[in-house]
């Protein structure tokens, strides 16, 4: 298969790869710009722990094909915080314990800022609705909702 | 002056800024130069002997560097019994016989993942299939297939438990009950998959990163059945995305990943995919479980006999310890004046069942509470009070079992009916279950036979005050590398942010058995609280001969100021001290070691948490849907270290256990797993979730590090149970089949109504 070249922009940061057509957007992402913040739990779209943001929408990175995004922007975890200065939602789960072995995190980061992006004061269903898709074997998502509920209340502001 | 500076408040993970910015680097994002992906050949047949394997087609595709099958093992026969040389006895790479689907043949190392995947389509395997058991009470008939040479009738263990006159306790019963259950299994469903990289150098020297409970044991059995020295093996595992007892064995990727960068000289990858996942890795064991119990007409109980037969699938795995610990908690948290326990593993043509967390106990607990709710309808008694009169006590000793020091389950069942009160007259169709639990904190079980202790830790002082802590246990996302440095910044007497944390490779840290059965906390805590202690007296010898005191004052270190204790204000700063001592040491950095082993505590564990839990549960009566409204726990875990990890644990293990109490199941066709994804099996969901309630019973452990014990794998135990009852509440249905699923609740709501109806017109 003869590869093509993806234009897009990621967290920001203009990227120019050749890339076999039929691969994803989560391995392109992963493995050829080494943004390994997107994880991959499954492949089939179950468990949303790819979740990135293509032109503002929330997507999962392993049910796209990486030439779906050509000329697109992409934002993934790595583009939440300002170098050592966190977002709200990152410092909100922090302080709620939204995580623990962390590897559902990002998905769950990213749906949560879709969530907010477009609907700034959600009720507590639309937030459970927002993370339904995002499968986390370790929290019981109640620290999650209570970490989005926090931010969408207005107790985290950008730090300046 | 506080009681303490760091522990008992909510602090933030140590590892959590890197987990929410996506830096922190798990196996599966491990990527080196040169390296290989591997995919592994699994075994289409329940069971089937291996005639010939014919790789040559596959090796000469394009992009394929190796292909190996059991002919370039060793051959042989692992597990972690290296105690018990019979119950080793999985190949991983099966040379002979196949005795499950998805038992690996063959893997293939590949330029890439898509040249790997087409080898694994190449290579020709020639099976000759046998006759398959599926079901262990059908396993244990005279003419069943057998499925290793040594277990006649498949039986793979025994396991037997008594104390009392248990026929003589059954005469004096006023009311026998006897129930069957079945108990069903459960998949981990760790988010990140297990996956591993290894790379062989030419000097001789394995290093492997992998996703993994316990660096040591893989190294360890990795050298073992790779014919290495232990410690020309290194094993590195500094993130792991989920565990809950699934990573702790030797697996297939950490093994074919190994055996093909040995041939190779390169790095070489494997990463399952969920439905490897599923279908070849471990589960929690599935029971049948037959129970009979005496109790007196008031309530009190008498004598209890279990009889377990358990689906072990293919191999031994973990699932002896899940055989024993089903049998001991089956007696928890409650005084058996007499009881026996008879358990069988039984081998089946099925994916190996084992450790997952709870270790047997969640089984146990269902069939118990659900039995005791049903013996307190009979007897017309409430369900807190004939646990109440029944419940375990601090010194009461389990016989030649176990010894409780502390044990807050009264406190428990007081907070648990305050809230019930609380919550009055319930609308229709909701009823509120309770279930009442313990669990160990940490096993007194060396069937690994290591030579060393359970846990070690070491902790360096430098120059500018930064302490340097080595642990050899392991976070899986439990939280134990901030509870480990909380344990050694208290006791050192400076702050979170003085201690610089190192775990997750055996090449620098001191070997920690891992973290499962609720080790952590209690084990490396004790050893890290020593390391830190004799760091401690280390300087404050400095410190005593400087400040020169009368003798009869003694010094301690509290956030960072070194004092005299009964007068605090007379002290130097942590830092000077630290400085000066180094000096005064020919330049040398502080050093405190520590350890731990339990000796002399019984059979199980040297401490066990308790906690009661109640469940509020509504059920529609058209369609049998079970909708989770509320989970209030009170939970007696010692001297809690920090609230917002104890908190996280408690509601995961309630997700997890809800899961296994009505939503989760792996239905097998002839050994054939049919729901192996994330769309057909069925884990909680954010929506599901009920409100969460924590009420903390503080008591003090006298084994446990500042009196604290486990915290994360008990919580598991009483949500099955608890929602079973709180259905037999709501509905008047007793459902003694895992999972109580909607359908089974409609068609017991529907024979329920038959039966009324027909009562009636009679």
């Amino acid at each position: 298969m003869e590869k093509q070249l993806l234009h897009m922009t990621v967290n920001g940061e203009e990227y120019e790869v050749y890339i076999k057509p039929k691969r994803l957007l989560v391995e392109v992402l992963r493995d050829e710009l080494a943004l390994t913040g997107t994880k991959r739990g499954c492949n089939t779209g179950a468990c949303c722990a790819c979740t990135v943001l293509l032109d503002g929408a929330v997507v999962k990175s392993c049910s796209v094909l990486a030439m779906q995004a050509d000329g697109a922007e992409i934002t993934t975890v790595e583009g939440l915080a300002d170098g050592t200065k966190l977002n709200p939602l990152q410092r909100s789960f922090l302080d709620h314990g939204a995580y623990q072995c962390g590897f559902c995190t990002s998905g769950m980061l990213m749906s949560a800022t879709a969530l907010l992006n477009g609907n700034p004061n959600p009720t507590k269903e639309e937030i459970k609705e927002s993370i339904h898709g995002n499968i986390c074997r370790c929290t019981g998502y109640n620290s999650i909702i209570r970490a989005i509920t926090s931010v969408a209340e207005g107790k985290y502001t950008e730090e300046k | 002056m506080k009681k303490f500076n760091v522990i008992n408040t909510p602090v933030h993970n140590i590892d959590g800024i890197a987990k929410v910015t996506g830096r922190a680097i798990y196996t599966f994002d491990v990527s080196m130069p040169h390296m290989l992906y591997g995919k592994i050949l699994r075994s289409p047949y329940p069971h089937a002997k291996i005639l010939d394997i014919d790789t040559s087609k596959a090796e000469k595709l394009p992009g394929v560097k190796a292909v190996v099958t059991g002919k370039d093992t060793l051959g042989k026969k692992q597990g972690i019994w290296r105690r018990f040389k019979e119950l080793c006895d999985e190949e991983i790479l099966a040379r002979e016989i196949v005795r499950y689907i998805g038992e690996p043949v063959a893997a293939v190392a590949a330029n890439d993942e898509d040249a790997a995947e087409e080898a694994l389509d190449s290579i020709e395997v020639e099976y000759e299939p046998l006759p398959g058991v599926f079901e262990p009470l059908e396993a244990i008939k005279e003419d069943a297939p057998q499925l290793h040479e040594h277990a006649e009738r498949n039986i793979n263990v025994t396991r037997h438990i008594e104390w009392g006159d248990v026929d003589e306790a059954f005469k004096k019963a006023d009311y026998i009950r006897e129930d069957w259950f079945r108990v069903s299994s459960q998949a981990h469903v760790c988010m990140e998959t297990h996956c591993a990289v290894a790379d062989y150098s030419p000097e001789g020297k394995l290093t492997v990163w992998t996703s993994t409970q316990s660096h040591y044991y893989i190294k360890v059995l990795l050298a073992d059945i790779l014919g290495l020295r232990e410690n020309d093996v290194r094993v590195i595992s500094r993130y792991t995305g989920g565990g809950f007892g699934s990573k702790f064995e030797l697996d297939s990727a950490q093994f074919c990943s190994a055996l093909l960068s040995m041939k190779l000289c390169k790095p070489v990858k494997i990463v399952l995919t969920r439905e490897e996942e599923f279908m070849a890795t471990k589960r929690r064991t599935p029971m049948f479980y037959y129970l009979r119990t005496g109790v007196k007409k008031d309530g009190k109980f008498l004598a209890k006999e279990a009889r377990v037969f358990t689906d072990g699938g293919a191999y031994t795995a973990m699932g002896a310890t899940a055989l024993y610990l089903t049998g001991f908690f089956q007696a928890f948290p409650y005084v058996w004046p007499s009881y026996r326990y008879d358990g069988y593993r039984v081998y089946t043509n099925a994916p190996p069942s084992s450790a997952m967390r709870g270790f047997g106990a969640p089984q146990a607990t269902f069939c118990a509470e659900t039995q005791i709710d049903l013996i307190a309808k009979e007897l017309g008694i409430d369900p807190i009070e004939i646990r109440r009169k029944n419940m375990m006590y601090p010194g009461y000793e389990v016989p030649g079992q176990a010894w409780i020091q502390s044990c807050g389950l009264g406190e428990c069942l007081d907070k648990i009916e305050e809230w019930i009160k609380l919550r009055g007259k319930l609308p229709p169709n909701r009823g509120i279950g309770i279930a009442a639990y313990g669990f160990m904190s940490g096993g007194i079980f060396n069937w690994f036979d290591t030579p060393y202790a359970f846990s070690a830790a070491e902790v360096r002082i430098n120059i500018d005050g930064k302490v340097d802590l080595y642990i050899g246990s392991q976070d899986m996302g439990q939280g134990s590398n901030t509870t480990l440095s909380m344990i050694c910044a208290e006791e050192l007497g400076v702050r979170l942010e003085d201690i610089r944390l190192h775990m997750g490779d055996t090449d620098v840290c001191p070997v920690d058995l891992g973290a499962w059965g609720s080790r952590e906390t209690l084990m490396q805590g004790n050893a890290v609280k020593m390391a830190a202690a004799e760091a401690k007296r280390q300087i404050i010898e400095f410190a005593a001969a400087k400040l020169g005191p009368n003798i009869v004052y003694d010094l301690d270190i509290k956030d960072r100021w070194i004092h005299i204790i009964a007068r605090p204000e007379r002290g130097f700063s942590y830092f000077d001290v630290v400085k000066e001592a180094i000096r005064g040491r020919n330049g040398q950095t502080i050093i405190g070691r520590g350890h731990y082993t339990p000796h002399r505590k019984g059979m199980i564990s040297p401490a066990y948490s308790f906690g009661v839990q109640a469940v509020e549960a509504e059920v529609d009566p058209d369609t049998g849907k079970i909708k989770l409204i509320n989970c209030v726990t009170a939970h007696d875990c010692g001297q809690v270290i920090n609230p917002l990890g104890v908190k996280g644990q408690l509601e995961g293990a309630i997700a997890m256990a809800a899961g296994y109490g009505f939503t989760e199941d792996l239905p097998m066709d002839e050994g054939k797993i049919l729901n192996p994804n994330l769309v057909d099996y069925k884990v909680m969901r954010a929506a599901e979730m009920p409100e969460t309630e924590v009420i903390e019973i503080e008591t003090y452990e006298p084994e446990g590090p500042f009196g604290a014990k486990e915290a994360g794998e008990g919580l598991t135990n009483p949500t099955a149970g608890a929602l079973g009852n709180a259905v037999y509440h709501a509905t008047g249905i007793s459902i003694k089949n895992l999972p109580i699923t909607s359908e089974k609740v409609l068609d017991a709501l529907r024979e329920k109504n038959k039966t009324n109806k027909t009562n009636k017109t009679n």
